[in-house]
């Protein structure tokens, strides 16, 4: 914080030196409407940007030259934030109530997901400038949907699903000034997230108001919407689920990926070869996020209320949880330093972000961060689908 | 010291305010709760998001039973979860007032 004060009358953050972006990143303070930028190599913080709003549930993608930090939040500000100069770069409030965003393929477009009104609207990363607006209507008389599940995919294009409508569509915005849009009705029950594959081929929306997932092959619109594990849990009664699950990224390890189960203290492992369900993991409580260090031998599992003081680690080799963490209450979000040899985790009520190990499985470090959500870093802005 | 019988009315009394309204810190963790859980889905602001916005304006003409009610069961069919297992019904119901009058 001291270092904080002392530089930010200068025009960068680290006194003008030349450096690099790609182990920048930032944490997300929910309650302050403010991000802490930070940095992997030396595992420091840098600084603070306040005045982006009302954070609750904001997510961040990265310009292509990972300068830039686009911040969605949920009050409809989207911020552009500067992470060598640790400024407010632009900012525009663009409607009533967000979810979150993407970038296009070609780094040129900035997509964000809304509630209210219902809807993508597409900006110029440069600029923030309005460049299009697509509405989620369905249904009889003007109803629109709130959108989900927003990623970029190649091809120019973004993905998203629609909650009420039960609905994904794909928009080709290579021209961004009439961009084309191809709808995939009855989909299933209220879709509340989704994922691309790291190859951008298949994106699988999971539903909340029904057992099962929403598969879409890219390479293959014609064949439409397909429904995986339609089957699984049936007759079985679910929990209530205090806090819908996040499918961010894909945690894949070999040909099999790892997903939360809804509404059960369960991670499911399919077979990407033919989309089965090959295995559920009993788990310590409802997942949220199910995420795979990059080189897929380990699996981290936090969870929803009343059992979020704690991290699993599940080794891929053996589908088995090997390590039981207890970080405190509030665990939020996770995010693996570029190479995987080390996890930053967000503990809210205890406003840390502790640093752990992955080999050995220890606490390194912990940093003092005021009611901390997301953490992403700037190796993102390279990463289909983040 | 004073017989049980003349002190029992006192204690009927303390055991049905302890009833009636959740004491100042457990206030406190219900607060937290509905900012940062219930605002997963509300909004941190109560704003709204997945779920509708729970400010005063929204909840007028809502009765404190409704309410109380849908804190406790939830609404099936829809994403509200019952929050019975983490919380008694006076705590849901001292909640529920908290929404009508405005959670700053």
């Amino acid at each position: 914080m001291l270092l904080w004060l002392a530089l930010s009358g200068c025009a960068s953050l680290n006194g003008g030196a030349v450096r690099g972006t790609g182990d920048l990143g930032v944490i997300i303070e929910r309650a302050d409407g403010a991000v802490s930028l930070l940095e992997t190599t030396g595992n420091s913080l840098l600084g603070r940007v306040s005045g982006l709003g009302d954070l609750s549930h904001a997510s961040v993608v990265y310009s292509r030259d990972e300068r830039y930090a686009f911040v969605f939040g949920r009050d409809g500000g989207l911020s552009k934030v500067d992470l060598l100069t640790g400024r407010l770069a632009g900012r525009v409030m663009q409607s009533g109530n967000s979810i979150g965003g993407a970038i296009s393929q070609d780094g040129r477009w900035v997509a964000v997901s809304n509630y209210t009104p219902g809807g993508v609207r597409i900006f110029d990363a440069e600029t923030l400038e309005l460049k299009a607006d697509i509405p989620s209507f369905w249904g009889e008389g003007g109803k629109r949907s709130k959108v989900v599940g927003l990623v970029d995919a190649p091809g120019e294009k973004f993905v998203f699903s629609l909650w009420d409508a039960g609905e994904i569509w794909v928009v080709d915005v290579s021209d961004i000034d009439a961009p084309s849009i191809r709808r995939f009705r009855n989909i299933g029950r209220n879709p509340y997230d989704a994922l691309i594959t790291p190859d951008g081929r298949y994106y699988i929306a999971g539903l909340f108001g029904e057992d099962g997932m929403a598969l879409l092959d890219l390479w293959n619109l014609d064949a439409g919407v397909r429904r995986i594990l339609p089957d699984y849990g049936k007759g079985e009664r679910k929990l209530p689920v205090y806090k819908m699950p996040h499918l961010e990224g894909w945690a894949i390890a070999g040909r099999l990926a790892f997903v939360p189960a809804v509404g059960r203290h369960e991670v499911l492992v399919i077979d990407t070869e033919d989309w089965s369900l090959k295995r559920r993991i009993p788990v310590h409580g409802q997942p949220v996020f199910v995420m795979a260090r990059p080189d897929g031998r380990q699996v981290w599992v936090n969870f929803a209320v009343p059992r979020n003081d704690t991290v699993q680690v599940i080794d891929t080799q053996s589908l088995s949880v090997v390590k039981t963490l207890k970080p405190g209450k509030g665990v939020l979000h996770m995010e693996f330093e570029p190479r995987g040899e080390q996890v930053w985790l967000s503990v809210r009520d205890r406003s840390k972000v502790q640093i752990y190990d992955t080999a050995t499985l220890k606490l390194l470090r912990e940093l003092s961060v005021r009611t901390p959500s997301g953490i992403f870093f700037t190796d993102r802005a390279h990463r289909i689908g983040l | 010291m004073k017989p049980l019988s003349r002190l029992l009315p006192f204690l009927l009394m303390s055991l049905s305010l302890h009833a009636a309204e959740p004491d100042k810190a457990r206030q406190q963790e219900l607060i937290y709760l509905l900012k940062q859980d219930c605002g997963s889905c509300h909004g941190l602001t109560l704003k709204g998001g997945l779920g509708p916005a729970l400010l005063p304006q929204q909840l007028h003409g809502k009765s404190l039973d409704y309410l109380t009610t849908t804190i406790l069961d939830g609404h099936p069919g829809t994403a509200m979860p019952p929050w019975r297992g983490l919380m008694a019904e006076n705590e849901a119901r001292w909640l529920a007032k908290a929404l009508q009058r405005g959670v700053k």
